[in-house]
Order: structure tokens, then sequence, then C-alpha cells
């Protein structure tokens, strides 16, 4: 499928020039169109930020919800319609900080959704706030002496949390960054795609040059199954490892878990009430 | 256990003192106990036998915020003629542990008739002033095995104050203790003959008679809380999808959901947080399904940025909120009506919703149904306004109506060229929902364009904002008028709203005037055009809120400019009790 499926054309892009986000946006484009996704059978959900606008640079199902709350609104469009492909996506700032709980609990719900985290490790729309990411010491108009607090480090957080698929890439390579999402996208289950990239304005300690100094592959050697090397791997800070660190066992999704498609496929909106049954119900109360 | 010769001599007591509970047709029985002591069982029980016997019954509850320890209570009424209101007076009060006195010594008087302990009384109780029985429910439970049993002979001895059959209560602890063990089984079967026995030996020879025969109707009728009527009413109204966080009094309510679920083909699911669960909600909604979320006060609070969305994104709600007193955590499993302003301001920006506030079982059921059709057809959020007085209230009802219930969907197939948001004379366009059509379905929390993609065109950012709004005018339409009970040549009109409905009922016809009748709101905003025809038919209005401002006097006065001349408000953390509202209003009309 050609990549243009998902252009919208003559629009207004609000990201700098130069922006990580644009490698994110079109390793996704090429992700889905190699995969085959017709734009009327996916919807990107996303939060508020600079991130959280590449929905508009889609031409697909969009819901652009509130900061922070991406994930409950895809969890809710997944199981209420198990045959979309809901891919959520926003900033470090939206699902790591106000998100935070939501993230935890998206993990531990294990929806078949895609969670991507565009990286920079900086807040952009608010002009240049530390974000939970924020390496320590950097410094911003409101951390005025360097982020003192210890970074959030969200594959660690998804690994011992058991999620069901963890990985990181770099937006700066997209070949790269398209076949991890590849691989994300067909993965059953919850699976994360922390994406580094650099942010040109407010970011000049993590920029393209110190990621491609700072950043290397996992390679054969990793395997993927491995909970315990998994979690090594996430918390190295001097080089971050970039790839696909954990796939847990195989388990129930959210939508199988909830027990109403086992014996009825039919998405929520297409089904109706069983009257009878409910007449039943109201006449237990009889007695 | 006294000996039946003991007890015998207080039932000959009792009859020589003529007491006034004997000729009554409706009979108050309050039992105190601890949390933990199983009262809520016994509330089950002795409704569900009373009414499979053919009496109409009605329970509420008050209880404290904890699992063990503390004074809680429940009122249950039993008579001929349905009984549907709290009442103050006691008729028969059983304590089932010490330290309950002050907590209902208001409410009972020499009439009352106590079955109690001795130690139960407490020391500075004068024993001489009331109808005091010494039953030893303890006593009698620890020699069956255990004193938790205590609360099952309680259930045996009003059973058998009434000459309810043992057979029939032997029938009830089967089924309902049908998980447990044999020994458990046989155990309350045997504390429900042994206070049955007490409580049958009390009546004597059949001389000590309540007034109360069955009515053949109450077979056909259900038995279930308020909270049971909104989970009904959900699954009526299409309800598909429940997200919430456990917050009292809602909590039943998404408890009888999920207990359900399954054969429903409904979604239920505990979120993380209230955030989370309103957010999840309107995906759902975006996805084709029918959500609600169910909370309180509090909860609603971390909601009201959801409430926003939805607004915004124009997707129906539907939120289900049971109101307690706050501010804060207040008082957590305590009744108030003050979060209709919460309600109604909830939620930054400008856009409309609708308020029901269901008065009855019935109502809660019929109108937590239509709250999905109402918020389905016009995209915008609407409440269903309880209280834990509602919730937690049991009486029987004629079976739910189902042949006037349907569930009206308004999605689109969507075409090529489909826009979300078109501008449209009544404010509402036609919902597409992803993958079902050609379309493409964008929502977008930003001010958007009319196919949902961010704007900041401020031309029609105006014309948003009155598309938005113009959906009011269109729903407005459909307001649920409010019921007028009484004569229609009223000199003084009594305004009530939600669960406070059958106090007031109750009260006004005890009152027995004829030139006094109710305007009882079930729909609280917006409220009906021919409210402010029928202010301006009375002489005098009153208004009674379970709350400390008047919230509701404030919208009337607002929409109508008509202020209310009296208000009867409370706001102590329990509901009216008929007498109180009784009272009130004979102050305020004489």
């Amino acid at each position: 499928m050609d990549t243009q499926v998902f252009d919208m054309g003559g629009i207004d892009i609000a990201w700098c020039p130069g922006c990580g986000n644009f490698g994110i946006l079109n390793a996704l484009k090429k992700a889905l169109a190699e995969l085959e996704i017709e734009p009327t059978n996916l919807v990107l959900v996303s939060g508020i930020g600079q991130a959280a606008k590449a929905p508009h640079y889609f031409r697909t199902n969009v819901f652009n919800g509130l900061h922070g709350r991406a994930l409950p609104p895809a969890t809710a469009i997944k199981a209420s319609n198990p045959s979309l492909m809901v891919i959520a996506e926003s900033g470090d700032g939206d699902m790591y900080g106000e998100g935070g709980n939501h993230f935890l609990h998206t993990i531990r719900r294990n929806p078949d959704i895609t969670n991507i985290v565009h990286n920079n490790m900086v807040y952009g729309l608010t002009k240049g706030q530390a974000s939970p990411t924020s390496l320590r010491g950097f410094r911003t108009p409101v951390q005025v002496a360097g982020v003192f607090l210890e970074p959030f480090n969200p594959l660690a957080v998804a690994i011992a949390l058991d999620a069901s698929f963890v990985a990181r890439a770099y937006s700066g390579d997209m070949q790269q960054t398209k076949e991890i999402l590849k691989k994300a996208i067909t993965h059953k289950g919850y699976a994360l795609v922390d994406v580094l990239h650099p942010c040109v304005s407010y970011n000049k300690l993590s920029t393209y040059q110190w990621f491609r100094e700072h950043t290397y592959y996992l390679d054969d050697s990793h395997d993927p199954r491995d909970r315990n090397e998994a979690f090594k791997k996430a918390t190295e800070t001097e080089k971050l490892p970039l790839g696909v660190f954990y796939i847990s066992p195989e388990r129930a999704t959210f939508e199988e878990n909830t027990g109403i498609y086992k014996e009825n496929r039919q998405p929520l909106y297409a089904r109706k009430v069983d009257m009878g049954r409910l007449a039943g119900l109201i006449e237990k109360f009889r007695t | 256990m006294s000996k039946p010769s003991a007890l015998f001599g207080h039932v000959v007591r009792l009859m020589k003192q003529n007491l006034s509970f004997q000729n009554r047709s409706d009979v108050s029985i309050v039992l105190c106990g601890q949390a933990g002591m199983g009262i809520q069982t016994v509330e089950r029980f002795l409704t569900q036998i009373f009414k499979l016997c053919g009496y109409h019954v009605f329970a509420t509850k008050e209880y404290m915020s904890r699992i063990r320890g503390g004074v809680n209570s429940t009122s249950i009424r039993v008579s001929s003629k349905a009984v549907r209101a709290l009442i103050d007076r006691i008729d028969i009060l059983i304590l089932l542990d010490k330290g309950a006195i002050p907590h209902v010594r208001r409410r009972i008087s020499s009439k009352t008739v106590i079955l109690a302990e001795t130690a139960a009384l407490g020391d500075d109780f004068d024993r001489s002033q009331y109808n005091c029985i010494d039953v030893p429910f303890t006593k009698i439970a620890i020699d069956i095995g255990d004193k938790i049993y205590s609360n099952i002979v309680a259930v045996g001895a009003i059973a058998g104050l009434f000459g309810i059959e043992l057979q029939a209560i032997n029938e009830y602890i089967k089924q309902y203790f049908s998980a447990k063990s044999p020994d458990i089984v046989q155990k309350n079967v045997q504390a429900a003959k042994a206070g049955h026995e007490l409580g049958s030996n009390l009546v004597g020879s059949g001389k000590v008679a309540f007034l109360i025969s069955p009515d053949s109707r109450v077979k056909d009728e259900i038995l279930l809380s308020g909270a049971e009527a909104v989970g009904l009413g959900a699954i009526a109204g299409g309800c598909d999808f429940i997200s919430a966080y456990p917050m009292s009094p809602s909590t039943p309510v998404l408890v009888f959901l999920a207990q359900h679920a399954k054969e429903f083909g409904m979604i239920a699911e505990q979120a993380e947080d209230e955030i989370a669960a309103m957010n999840m909600a309107v995906g759902a909604w975006y996805a084709g399904a029918r959500a609600m979320v169910s909370t309180s006060g509090g909860g609603f609070a971390l909601m009201v940025e959801g409430l926003s969305l939805s607004a915004m994104l124009e997707i129906p709600i539907v939120v289900h909120l049971a109101q307690r007193p706050g501010p804060a955590t207040g008082l957590p499993t305590r009744t108030e009506q003050a979060d209709l302003e919460l309600a109604l301001y909830a939620g930054h920006g400008e856009f409309p919703r609708i308020i029901l506030a269901p008065g009855t079982i019935e109502e809660a059921f019929y109108l937590t149904s239509t709250a999905f059709n109402l918020a389905d057809k016009y995209q915008v959020p609407v409440f269903v306004l309880t209280d834990q007085y509602l919730i937690d209230s049991y009486y029987n009802v004629a079976p739910f109506d189902l042949s006037g219930v349907k569930v009206d969907r308004h999605i689109v197939r969507t075409q090529e060229d489909y826009q979300r948001y078109e501008l449209t004379p009544d404010g509402v366009s036609p919902r597409g929902i992803p993958g079902y059509g050609k379309g493409l379905v964008v929502v977008d929390s930003d001010e958007h364009d009319t196919h949902g993609h961010i704007t900041e065109d401020l031309d029609l950012r105006v014309k948003m904002v009155d598309k938005r709004l113009r959906k009011m005018e269109s729903f407005k339409k459909e307001t649920i008028e409010p019921e007028l009970i009484g004569p229609d040549d009223y000199k003084t009109l009594v305004i009530c709203w939600g669960s406070s409905y059958h106090a007031v009922v109750e009260a006004v016809r005890n009152l027995a005037r004829d030139d006094v009748a109710i305007l009882h709101f079930k729909q609280v905003h917006p409220l009906a055009e021919k409210t402010a025809a029928y202010l301006q038919k009375a002489r005098r209005t009153v208004i009674v809120e379970g709350n400390a401002t008047g919230q509701l006097a404030k919208q009337i006065k607002l929409y109508t400019g008509i202020d209310i001349h009296d208000r009867i408000l409370k706001y102590s953390g329990l509901s009216f009790a008929v007498e109180e509202v009784a009272d009130r209003l004979a102050g305020l009309l004489d």
C-alpha cells in the first residue's frame, strides 16, 4: 500500500522545521502502509502536546482527547470494537507525567493496542520545561538549577509490570523505527514503543548528535523473552539500547478477558439488548 | 433463654397497655447493631420474607463509614398498603448491641416495644419509661454455636411476632446460604427457630394481633433497591459499557452491573481512577458503545475534565451521580441533595446538558433507560442524579413495563466525504463511528472544523459554540414534565425533587388538606416551560430540599424569576422522614 493513503495533503503542520516528530510520523505511515492497514479501520488516539498533534497529520480515524488521557479511551475503543486497529500516540509529558497512572494500569490491563511515545525529554508545547524523562542537570526556565529528579524510566517500569511488548526506537533512524513499529503493531497485546527524538527548539542537551553518540542497537544475542536481561538493558544509562527489549509470554488481552467476544464477534454497536433476558432478570426480583 | 412463661407475662402487660402499634396497619421496625453484625442480612431477609407473605414493605438503612463496630440501623416498614418513605416512629426496636439507644432515642416513645438483652440498653437507660422485653439474642446465638447467629435469631423473632410460618424462613435461609456449608445452613435454621419461638410466644395464643393483612397484588410485584433499579434501567437503555471507581454510595450500581455484565454482553471495568473511568466511557461511545459512569461527589470531581471533553467531542455520556454529603470526603455513607449545582456547572467552557433526578424506584429504572436515548440523540451529557437514600432503599413496585422501552441508536453509516461536525439547524450532527462506513471519524478536544480537525479559525469557533448550544433548544422540547400531585386548585404548592418525593407525598397526605398540592421535578435541568405557570397559580410556595442552600429554588428563580416563599432544608446526612416534613409544613401553613 502507498503511504499516500495516510497523507492529509495541503495542511499546515505545527511542528518546527527539523523536529524529530516528522521522522516518527513518516515511519508510522510507512509501517502501516507495509502492513496494509486501511485508514478506515485504524484509530489514532492522542492526548495533548506537540507529539499529540500527529494524528491530525494522518488521514484516518482520530480521537484527539485530553492531556494525559490517551490510553483510557484507546483501551475502550479497542474493547468496544476489537476489529479496529488502535494506536495511542503522544509525548513523554502526556504519557509518563500527566497520564502516568493510566500508563501503569493500561500495561496491567493489556489491551491489544500500540502505545507510541514521542520521547524528547522536554515539554515543547509549553515552551521548554522539564519532562519526566529529562536528564539530571537539564536547565530550563522552571528548573533553574537544573533537573534534580531521577528521570522516569518507562522501559524499566513497563518490564517490571511484565508489559506484553517493550521497545525503544530513535526517530533519526526511520528505517529501524519503522521495523520496530511494525513488530509492535502486529504484536498481540499492549505494545510500548518509546521513541527517542530531539527537540530542536528546547532541548540543547539531547541533540541529534547526542542521540547518535548515546544509543546503540540490541543485537541478535539479546533474547527479548528474558525478562531479567531486558530489565538490565532498560537500566543502562551510559548508552541507551534501541530495539525490542522484551516480549512477555502470551496472555489474554483485555478485550478477550471481558468474555463478551467468545461467542459473539460483533462489536458493541451492532448488538441488541436481550429484552427477554432482561424481563427474566426483573422477574427474579419477585421472589 | 428466658422462660416462655416470663415472656408471656410481658405479652399480657403489653396487651393491657393496649399498644397503639397493634392497631396500626403499618408497623415500623428498626434494628440496630454494629457494622459487621449482619444488619444488612436481616434487612434483606425480612423484606424478602414479608414480601413473599404478601405484605407491602419498605426498608432503608443508615450506616457508618466503617466495616466493623459503630452503630448501624435499618428501618423496615410492613404494611397492608404501599409504604415507600422513611418514618421516624419506631414500633418495634431490636437492639443487637449496646450503645444504640442514643442513636434512636428521639425516635422511640413509651409505645415502642424494645426487644433487647439488658446489657444492650446501657446503664443510664430508664427501662420503666419504655416497654422493654429482655431477649438474650447473644446467649441464644452462642448456645447455637456463635454470636454471629444473633441477627438470624432477630429475624426469627420478628417473623414470629408477625405470625409468619417458620417454614417460609427456613426455605429462604436455605436459598440465601446455598453457597455455605450444610452446618452453617443448619445453625441459621436453628437460630431462626429459636427466635421464631420467642416471637410466637410473645404473641401468645394469637391475642396480640397486628391488623396487617396481606395484599394479593404484592405477590406479583418486584422488590428491589434504588441501585438495582438504576442498574436494570441502564441495561434497558442499552448500556453495554460501565467504567467506574468504587465510591459510596454509587458502588452498588457498579456491583450490580458487573454481576450481570456477562449475560448482557456488557463490559464492566473498574478503572484505576475516575479520570480513567470517564475517559474510557467517552472512548467507548466514540466506538459505538453506550457507556455509563457511576460515581459520587469527589469521584465526579475527577471526572469533570472528561465531562468537558465529551461536550467538545459531542460524544454522548451518561453519568450516574449518587450524591452524598460534602465538601471533600464529607459523610461518605450518608445522604444529601447538594450536588445539583455540581452537575449543573461541572466542566470548563459552556455546553448544554440534561439532569434527571429520579424520586422513586420506578423513576430510577425508566429515567436511567431514557438517559441513554437522550444522550445518544442529542450527543450531550445526561445525568442520573440519585443519592444514598434512594440507592439504599427498597420497596415493592409493579414489575417494570418493557413494552415502552426501546434502545434508540443514532449512529449513521458514514460516506467518504463524512464530516463529523457538519453544521445543522438543530445543532446535532449525524454521528458516525470508526469502522462503520467509508468515512473517517475525527474528533478533537481542541476547537475543530467540521471535519473534526484542529482549527484556530475564530469565525468558525463562534459557529461551533452556537451549534453546540443550539442542542439545548432542541432537547428542551423533550423536557420531562414535573408531576403534580393533589388538587388542581391548590393554594399552597410544595415543590420537591429527587428522592424526597415519597416523604413529601406521605407528609402532605397526612396533613389532609384540600388546598395543598405537590410539584415533583424528575428533570431538574433544563426546567420545564410550565414551571412558572405552576408556581404563579399558588398563593404560597414551599420547597423541600436535602441541602443547605436551596439549590433547586435558585434554579427556579434563575429560569422563572420567581422566589419560592419558604424552604424546608435538611443537611444532617439523613434523609427526610415523613413526620419531619409534615411538622415543618404544618408549622408554615398554620
